[in-house]
């Protein structure tokens, strides 16, 4: 593959977990979860429903707080009652299984709004940016829709476009084609194909094991809350070590 | 025929009817928003009055709390001797006090319900692009809680036109306080009454067709 490997060794992390463990009241969620994820780097987060993927990546825009461990995201730890998590979450850039588009503003609305309120962005610099972007995400031509008018596929884009006219420095995909038709789920991982290409820093987490494949330079697998295996995908696809990663791949490639 | 007779005369009333409205429903939804606020706030000792308030005019009827108002209110000495007192002497403010208080309970349910209509993810949204709790409160809760809100808000509007009748019961001249100063010297209830009632229902009419139009313009995102 083309894109570049990053110098991963030399390069400080962009988000260092280290320990991390987090409890919907009896229910272990979170068992000392430790990961680095440099600049530029795709990871892709896989595991059966209820593994922790998706709490594991809400830890790191603080959507969810950890009980335990540290959490580092360029260059500022979580911790409770931050003053200005908005800032730091203003960094990260997060696309949902659900799109959790607005409603009630057209696709250009959606894709201004953060950047005039957060970023004190004036009208004209924030519409350029947004149009900028909705090229980018090929549905130019939908901006002055309501979210409600596209398809599921189209609002996908709409919300990665959204989350990237705040020039974040990491984007996490939390399920981003599970709640799309098959003929849909294409358009959205080509853009964010193109987005990886570009060098941006990727934790995604899907069930898209070509996706992984193509993409990832390390692919994690998830199990009962733990980091079970972390591996580049040739080493994971071709022979995981672990007996629930083999038995997690052995359902999701043969199905 | 006597109810086209009437029907000026009973006009008469209008204007009270809809100044007790307006007032009532401006001052009722300002106090809806503030209950609606303390009761989703998180803050128990916020929460708890409010609750107390919505439980309490909710569930007693109006024409008591105007009574309470109106009469009851009077018997205190210390309340005559203040300055609210010029205020609490007139019919027409202790009218609008209990409509608005009324009104202010029943809007506070209506919008906490509505608030909490608004769907989590696009909370977690806002919270991911960096809003901050006001900014999502105002720029994302608001405007699809206030869609959420409308039809039960109309209803409310409704309710509250029909409420403002009881305030014939402390000898004013709203629209049914004229109806019954007519019976009272036409001994005509039916066509009398028949006119109030037309009267009110091409009222409620201007408000549903109000509503309707303040639907379509908050459903034009629903709509394919």
């Amino acid at each position: 593959m083309s894109h570049p490997m990053p110098t991963t060794q030399q390069t400080e992390a962009i988000i260092m977990l280290d320990g991390v463990g987090k409890r919907f009241g009896d229910f272990h969620a979170l068992k000392a979860c430790s990961m680095l994820v440099h600049k530029g780097q795709k990871i892709v987060l896989c595991g059966p429903s209820g593994s922790g993927k998706s709490t594991l990546i809400r830890c790191i825009n603080r959507l969810e707080e950890h009980d335990s461990g540290r959490i580092v995201v360029a260059g500022t730890e979580l911790t409770r009652n931050m003053p200005d998590i908005a800032a730091v979450q203003s960094e990260i850039g997060m696309v949902f299984q659900q799109f959790n588009l607005f409603p009630h503003l057209t696709v250009l609305e959606n894709l201004m709004l953060a950047p005039r309120l957060v970023r004190k962005m004036p009208r004209t610099q924030a519409r350029e940016i947004a149009m900028h972007y909705l090229a980018r995400v090929r549905i130019p031509e939908q901006a002055d829709k309501f979210p409600v008018q596209l398809s599921g596929g189209q609002q996908q884009r709409v919300a990665i476009a959204r989350a990237l006219c705040m020039k974040p420095q990491i984007m996490l995909f939390d399920e981003p084609t599970s709640a799309l038709d098959p003929e849909m789920i294409k358009e959205v991982l080509d853009v964010m194909t193109d987005l990886a290409r570009d060098g941006m820093t990727m934790v995604v987490v899907t069930h898209e094991m070509g996706f992984a494949r193509r993409i990832a330079d390390l692919v994690v697998f998830m199990d009962a809350g733990e980091i079970v295996e972390q591996a580049p995908p040739a080493e994971f696809f071709g022979g995981a070590r672990n007996a629930r990663t083999q038995a997690f791949l052995q359902q999701i490639l043969t199905h | 025929m006597l109810i086209a007779v009437s029907l000026p005369k009973i006009a008469g009333g209008v204007v009270l009817t809809l100044k007790l409205l307006v007032v009532s429903l401006l001052t009722g939804t300002l106090l809806g928003i503030g209950a609606a606020l303390m009761r989703i706030s998180g803050n128990r000792l916020l929460a708890w009055p409010s609750f107390a308030y919505s439980y309490v005019f909710r569930g007693t009827p109006m024409l008591v709390q105007l009574f309470i108002i109106y009469y009851g209110l009077s018997q205190f000495e210390w309340l005559r001797n203040s300055m609210v007192w010029p205020i609490l002497r007139e019919p027409f403010w202790c009218a609008v006090i209990a409509l608005s208080l009324n009104c202010g309970a029943y809007s506070a349910e209506i919008l906490r319900a509505a608030i909490r209509g608004v769907d989590q993810g696009l909370h977690e949204a806002g919270r991911a692009l960096g809003l901050t709790t006001r900014q999502r409160f105002l720029f994302i809760t608001t405007p699809i809680a206030v869609r959420l809100a409308l039809p039960a808000y109309g209803n409310e509007m409704i309710g509250l036109l029909k409420g403002t009748a009881l305030v014939s019961m402390i000898a004013m001249n709203d629209i049914t306080g004229v109806a019954r100063t007519i019976v009272a010297k036409t001994f005509a209830p039916y066509e009398i009454f028949i006119a109030a009632a037309i009267v009110y229902l091409s009222i409620t009419w201007v408000i549903q067709h109000g509503i309707r139009l303040a639907e379509l313009h908050f459903n034009r995102y629903i709509k394919k």
